[in-house]
């Protein structure tokens, strides 16, 4: 079963590529192949270039190296990556050590500044504290804390504010907003959320079935979007300016299981475009515009009324 | 304080209330190490809902939003305050009469993983209700089933499946069907589509309301977001800490809101759109939401507001009618 098929993108420090699709497209899967933690059997084919090395080509020393200093991840549920019985101090602490790039005093020094720096208050105090005394927006807070101590150049967020509050989840935006400019990292943000993306992202990849499925900038992405899975998500999705009750686009059946994929074009099932070539022939993610890629044999530009006909 | 003020359960602009909460209460005793310490899950919550309208009810994690639910539809007992539906008031029914008033009153559930039980057959499950109540049995149980499960989009056929062969979405409409088969005329929908996938919760969306015009249905709808909140409710209360600080109709609530927490929430959320997105300013709250056994006095937004004097620690403010149709608890409504 290919979990993941023929995925290509490239980011750039001080950039933040959104990578955006439902349960099962795939996202969480790219990410993990990025670190090579695919659990196993999992294989990983092709070329993961972290500046001039190949990632899948590295030792395990040096594997080692790069996901512990050059890379951080922050999870959707930050209780499972913390210490429920070591102090959260401490544990931010350790993470700098075991990276070498600080001395132990050093690390220790940089925890109440780290945790400043993700606007923890009483910062001095709260170190002291267990995982459980903190509040669900501190605990991804601290998190994030641990993942940037060690200034990363690559940082994968999946996720990371889902399982926050609505005001405690926008705090954790202009915090990862932030962090991304001081830190001039690369910034991979996975989530199902069309909106965060608007918000974080310069860029976006749109997953379905394991594939990418359209690729471009943020703007031209909502403004534009030229595959039909892209078109009605965004228009499923309720428009803040509404005025009265429109109907939503609603997308027909249910995203498919990656062990029995349909021929042809992955979207053809639930599509309202597709033309007969969708059902024999997968089309090749292809240039619409300079930037824009999508994988399509129709292309929404090429569909009059799309509204009428959904 | 003046006599007799007007409340959102005695909104004169709710022409024929099909339900009117008054003064509902809802604490859970908790152990704690200090002996008796009290959630108080629902404080004091007055409303009333239109005949044939949604009502969208928002508020963050633990604000009391389910609780509320299930205490209107009398699946927990309120601690007090009165449930009028149809002018009967639930809390005081017992029996056969309590029986039939809440063959009425449906809920959909927040969780359609957890809620529906993995041994039983869809079949069983939606069925479970006409046993339950001893509406229909046998053959006449079967045929209502499958009518209900045409009308939620379920495949008839499927009555034998167990609940794991169904999709996230499929199981909610179980849910629906399940609540449905009563022939009930109000519903509380408890986050239902907030477990689902995108692009399936407008698919819900719009069998939710297209059921509410074929059965000229009554909704409480709740989540914890706004975007879809609006799109279906007519009205919207807000919630905070187990007190409605907010009621007013949608689009007047989406133009100018009159509490600040409404304010805060409608600024929080992010929509999908770079451009709106761009000029948004987020109001960012200090501190998180303070815990339920030990609300702050008076205000109880009062530790995170953005605009907070001296009085709002000192005296309550009231869920008073400040414009016709909308109620805030501020004393300084509109001002933020
Ligand atoms: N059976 C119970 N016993 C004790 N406390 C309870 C019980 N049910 C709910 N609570 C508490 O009451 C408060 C309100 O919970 P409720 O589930 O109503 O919130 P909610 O607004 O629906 O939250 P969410 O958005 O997370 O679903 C919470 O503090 C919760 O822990
Ligand atoms: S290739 Fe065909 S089926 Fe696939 S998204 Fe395009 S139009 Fe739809
Ligand atoms: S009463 Fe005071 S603290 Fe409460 S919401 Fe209004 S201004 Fe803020
Ligand atoms: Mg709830």
């Amino acid at each position: 079963m290919r979990a993941v098929d023929g995925i290509s993108f490239d980011v750039d420090r001080g950039e933040i590529v959104g990578v955006v699709g439902e349960s099962g497209s795939g996202k969480t899967m790219t990410a993990l192949s990025l670190l090579r933690l695919v659990p196993e059997p999992g294989k990983i084919t092709g070329r993961i270039l972290y500046g001039e090395n190949d990632v899948l080509e590295m030792t395990d020393d040096e594997i080692r190296e790069f996901r512990g200093n050059e890379v951080a991840m922050i999870f959707q549920d930050p209780m499972t990556s913390m210490n429920p019985v070591l102090r959260v101090g401490f544990q931010i602490e350790e993470a700098m050590a075991a990276h070498r790039r600080f001395t132990g005093q050093q690390a220790r020094d940089r925890v109440v500044p780290m945790l400043q720096r993700v606007r923890i208050p009483a910062a001095k105090e709260r170190i002291k504290d267990f995982p459980h005394q903190f509040s669900g927006g501190m605990r991804q807070r601290a998190m994030i804390a641990m993942g940037v101590s060690n200034e990363p150049s690559l940082l994968i967020a999946d996720e990371p504010t889902t399982a926050l509050d609505v005001t405690v989840q926008a705090s954790i935006i202009e915090l990862l907003r932030d962090i991304s400019r001081e830190l001039r990292a690369a910034v991979i943000l996975i989530t199902h959320n069309m909106a965060l993306v608007a918000s974080l992202c310069n860029r976006v990849i749109v997953m379905y079935a394991g594939r990418i499925v359209e690729q471009g900038p943020t703007r031209a992405i909502f403004k534009n979007p030229q595959h039909p899975y892209t078109w009605s998500l965004l228009r499923s999705m309720p428009r803040m300016d509404e005025v009265g009750k429109e109907r939503l686009v609603s997308i027909r059946g249910v995203p498919p299981d990656l062990g029995k994929l349909p021929t042809g074009c992955k979207f053809h099932p639930r599509c309202r475009f597709k033309v007969d070539r969708c059902l024999t022939e997968e089309p090749p993610l292809a240039e619409v515009d300079p930037e824009q890629l999508a994988r399509c044999w129709v292309l929404m530009k090429n569909v009059p009324n799309p509204e009428m006909q959904s | 304080m003046q006599q007799s003020a007007v409340t959102p359960a005695t909104d004169p602009t709710i022409k024929s209330p099909l339900l009117r909460v008054e003064n509902v209460v809802k604490h859970f005793p908790t152990g704690g190490a200090f002996g008796r310490a009290v959630v108080h899950a629902v404080d004091d919550v007055s409303l009333a809902i239109q005949q044939g309208e949604t009502l969208g009810l928002v508020g963050e994690s633990g604000c009391g939003k389910s609780t509320l639910g299930r205490v209107i539809v009398q699946l927990q007992p309120a601690t007090s305050g009165h449930i009028y539906f149809k002018d009967t008031d639930l809390t005081k029914l017992r029996g056969e009469k309590l029986r039939r008033m809440r063959q009425q009153v449906q809920m959909i559930f927040q969780d359609p993983y957890a809620s529906l039980n993995p041994r039983m057959t869809v079949g069983d499950i939606v069925s479970e209700p006409l046993r339950n109540f001893r509406v229909a049995r046998g053959r006449k149980a079967e045929q209502k089933v499958q009518e209900v499960m045409r009308v939620v989009g379920l495949n008839p056929g499927f009555v034998n499946r167990y609940p794991h062969e169904f999709s996230g979405g499929q199981r909610q409409r179980i849910g629906i069907a399940r609540a449905l088969v009563l022939n009930p005329t109000f519903m509380v929908a408890d986050e239902p589509v907030s477990a689902l996938d995108v692009s399936i919760q407008a698919q819900i969306v719009n069998l939710m309301e297209d059921l509410q015009t074929q059965f000229n249905l009554t909704y409480l709808f709740i989540a914890h977001e706004l975007a879809v909140v609006r799109h279906i409710s007519d009205r919207i209360a807000v919630m905070y800490l187990g007190k409605i600080v907010e009621i007013g109709p949608s689009d007047a609530i989406r133009d100018r809101p009159l509490h600040p927490y409404t304010k805060v929430l409608e600024s929080s959320v992010p929509v999908p759109d770079p451009d709106l997105e761009a000029a948004r300013k987020p109001i960012l709250l200090k501190g998180e939401i303070p815990s339920p056994v030990n609300p702050p006095p008076a205000c109880r937004f009062h530790t995170r507001c953005p605009i907070a004097q001296k009085i709002c620690s000192e005296v309550e403010p009231p869920l008073e009618m400040k414009e016709s149709g909308r109620f805030a608890a501020c004393h300084f409504a509109g001002q933020l």
